[in-house]
């Protein structure tokens, strides 16, 4: 009987075949390859552009097989936002950690988000400042001991977590927010979809798109990679619940700018009436 | 032979770059350079191009990174308490070696300071813009006509070394109107291999980046780039040189306060004292060549700088004691008079003839 090769699992062009620096058990791997798989499926790796954060994933450039810039501690919206200008039909994509993103790039974010730029946006939530030693983020839960939390997240001085879908979603540029996890093979095919989904609604020039992936960090939690999801599940999702947080298309839109016009429907300039 | 308007100076800085093929702008309002950022908004979408108003002055400068990566031209402007904010991303520019023009209008500082004319961010533009061994380019236009050119040269220079230009402007060129020859519309940009445009499966993938982990490699690229600023300070010096040949008594003057002291060295020549002017048009790299011509016959150097003393620094290095170097100037937004001025070659003029 002839043999006959079928190939039913291999790494994903987009992700090149060089040894990542991330610790073991750690997600960001999975959540690059379900990102490099989103941009093969998509046919758009020759016109995708990256985005790397300051962070454990600043080197992310070296990994991605596609056009990659790095950007300054949390301005990678601002950067990933005036690659999209220059180049419309570029896909462009930033992908950053939680103390990037939600703390010193809060605004960078949040006006990226409310301006509707069409762009993808990945956000790793683990609750930690992973490259730097482990210190407090914005997303510490409160009692979380970290390096610069000792005694715990005492939230009647370093105040409460940013719970960044939920911030994010009510900004009338935002046209896709999805909290997800990849914990499990299950999660992580949810993830993926997610993931393609906000890849796909830039291409629809839908609005803008983020996936907040919650995450794990073992080596700064000081568990294993199995504990740590084992943590996660216990702590983190009660706290940054999964789901659908905003989806104009679910909602029967077909971009940001229609849902925005319905919203404010009742207020005359921004109605466009009289011009 | 274009046509000569009548126009303001921040206008010409913004017009003169899109004559020069910037199609982006990205910019934060801030006094004294408002007419720049107004006239790009008005401009921009009738060329096809983009004004954004970003959140802050550091999203604005993160957006020329992102857009100089993108390869396009791109230019940002501002007033120094802003300039202070785009630190960062001028040197993560200079880092990833990037192209872009920013442009600050200079007010009177620290802090807040005012919103008069100054030039006390020298030291900042060509010492210390952000952390890190890098240089900028600088160019000081002194006149409308000059605020046109300048601005249409950074465009070139900034993609000929690949690194960000600054124009160093003030509160009162910004403002004042006199007439001016535009630049001809540049048609044929240069191509930019290097830039994340998309590799289109056609090549490997570019990289903009200013992170090297391996000290070897930093060291190696800062070796380069130096490299790079010393080509730069051997061609790309500018200067104009008025009255200085058999001058005794030289002032070195920038931007708005060299003309006052031209005016101040037109005076002291009607009284009988040979004065004149080295008037700097860029600052980095700093005209060493015409003050070393002045050296061998000069008995004194006069810096006339709208701050506390910044570019004397610059002409003392340059002088390195043989000729005396004196500096005079106001800070705060306070203008130097011609008189002043005048009052101080005078002075020196009788010292060095004592």
């Amino acid at each position: 009987m002839a043999t006959e090769e079928k190939v039913i699992f291999e790494r994903p062009h987009a992700l090149l075949p060089v040894i990542t620096n991330y610790c073991p058990g750690c997600p960001h791997g999975i959540v690059h390859r379900l990102v490099a798989e989103s941009i093969d499926e998509l046919g758009v790796e020759g016109k995708t552009v990256g985005v790397a954060p300051v962070g454990c994933s600043v080197t992310a450039t070296d990994f991605f097989g596609c056009d990659m810039i790095e950007a300054a501690h949390g301005r990678a919206p601002a950067v990933a936002t005036a690659v999209k200008r220059v180049h419309p039909d570029n896909v462009v994509f930033a992908y950053q950690g939680d103390g990037d993103l939600a703390s010193i790039g809060m605004a960078e974010t949040i006006h990226a988000a409310t301006r509707g730029e069409n762009i993808t946006v990945i956000f790793i939530n683990n609750a930690i400042y992973g490259m730097t030693g482990g210190q407090m983020a914005p997303t510490s839960l409160p009692h979380q001991v970290t390096q610069t939390s000792p005694y715990g997240r005492d939230v009647s001085t370093a105040g409460y977590p940013i719970r960044v879908s939920e911030l994010l979603s009510s900004l009338d540029g935002v046209a896709y927010i999805e909290r997800v996890t990849v914990d499990s093979p299950k999660n992580v095919r949810k993830a993926k979809k997610a993931i393609k989904k906000a890849f796909q609604n830039q291409i629809d020039g839908v609005g803008y798109s983020l996936i907040e992936v919650v995450s794990t960090c073992p080596t700064n939690w000081g568990l294993t990679p199995q504990d740590a999801f084992t943590w996660m599940r216990e702590n983190m999702l009660p706290y940054y619940p999964l789901g659908v947080y905003r989806d104009v298309i679910a909602d029967g839109f077909e971009s940001v700018a229609a849902a925005a016009a319905q919203r404010a429907k009742d207020c005359p300039i921004a109605a466009g009436e009289g011009r | 032979m274009a046509e000569k308007v009548l126009m303001k100076g921040n206008e010409v800085l913004a017009e003169a770059a899109l004559r020069a093929g910037c199609r982006f702008f990205f910019g934060y309002p801030i006094t004294p350079q408002t007419e720049l950022a107004a006239y790009m908004s008005k401009r921009m979408p009738k060329v096809g191009g983009t004004y954004l108003q970003a959140e802050s002055e550091i999203a604005a400068i993160n957006m020329v990174y992102g857009a100089s990566a993108a390869g396009a031209r791109v230019m940002t402007s501002s007033s120094s308490p802003g300039i202070s904010l785009k630190g960062e991303g001028i040197s993560y520019m200079a880092g990833a070696d990037l192209p872009g023009v920013i442009v600050n209008v200079q007010r009177g500082g620290p802090g807040l300071g005012g919103i008069q004319p100054s030039q006390s961010d020298y030291w900042q533009a060509t010492r210390a813009t952000g952390h890190g061994d890098f240089q900028l380019m600088v160019f000081a236009p002194s006149t409308v006509q000059e605020m046109a050119d300048c601005a249409f040269l950074a465009f070139e220079k900034a993609d000929e070394y690949r690194m960000p230009v600054m124009i160093l402007a003030d509160g009162m060129l910004g403002q004042m109107m006199e007439p001016v020859v535009l630049p001809e519309p540049k048609a044929d940009l240069p191509d930019k291999p290097w830039a994340t445009t998309g590799h289109q499966g056609k090549r490997e993938h570019n990289i903009v980046n200013s992170l090297y982990l391996q000290a070897a490699d930093l060291e190696r690229l800062n070796n380069e780039r130096f490299e790079r600023y010393e080509k730069i300070k051997q061609t790309e010096q500018r200067a104009e040189l008025f009255m200085t040949d058999d001058a005794d008594i030289v002032i070195v003057a920038f931007g708005a306060s060299a003309r006052i002291a031209r005016s101040a060295v037109v005076s002291a020549r009607e009284n009988g004292i040979k004065a004149g002017l080295i008037r700097p048009i860029t600052l980095w790299p700093f005209p060493t060549d015409a003050i070393e011509g002045v050296i061998p016959h000069a008995k004194a150097l006069l810096s006339v700088e709208m701050n506390m003393g910044q570019m004397v620094d610059d002409v003392r290095l340059v002088s390195a004691g043989r000729v005396p170097v004196e500096f005079f100037g106001h800070a705060g937004g306070i203008i130097p008079t011609p008189a002043e001025v005048l009052a101080q070659i005078e002075k020196l003029n009788g010292k060095a003839g004592a």
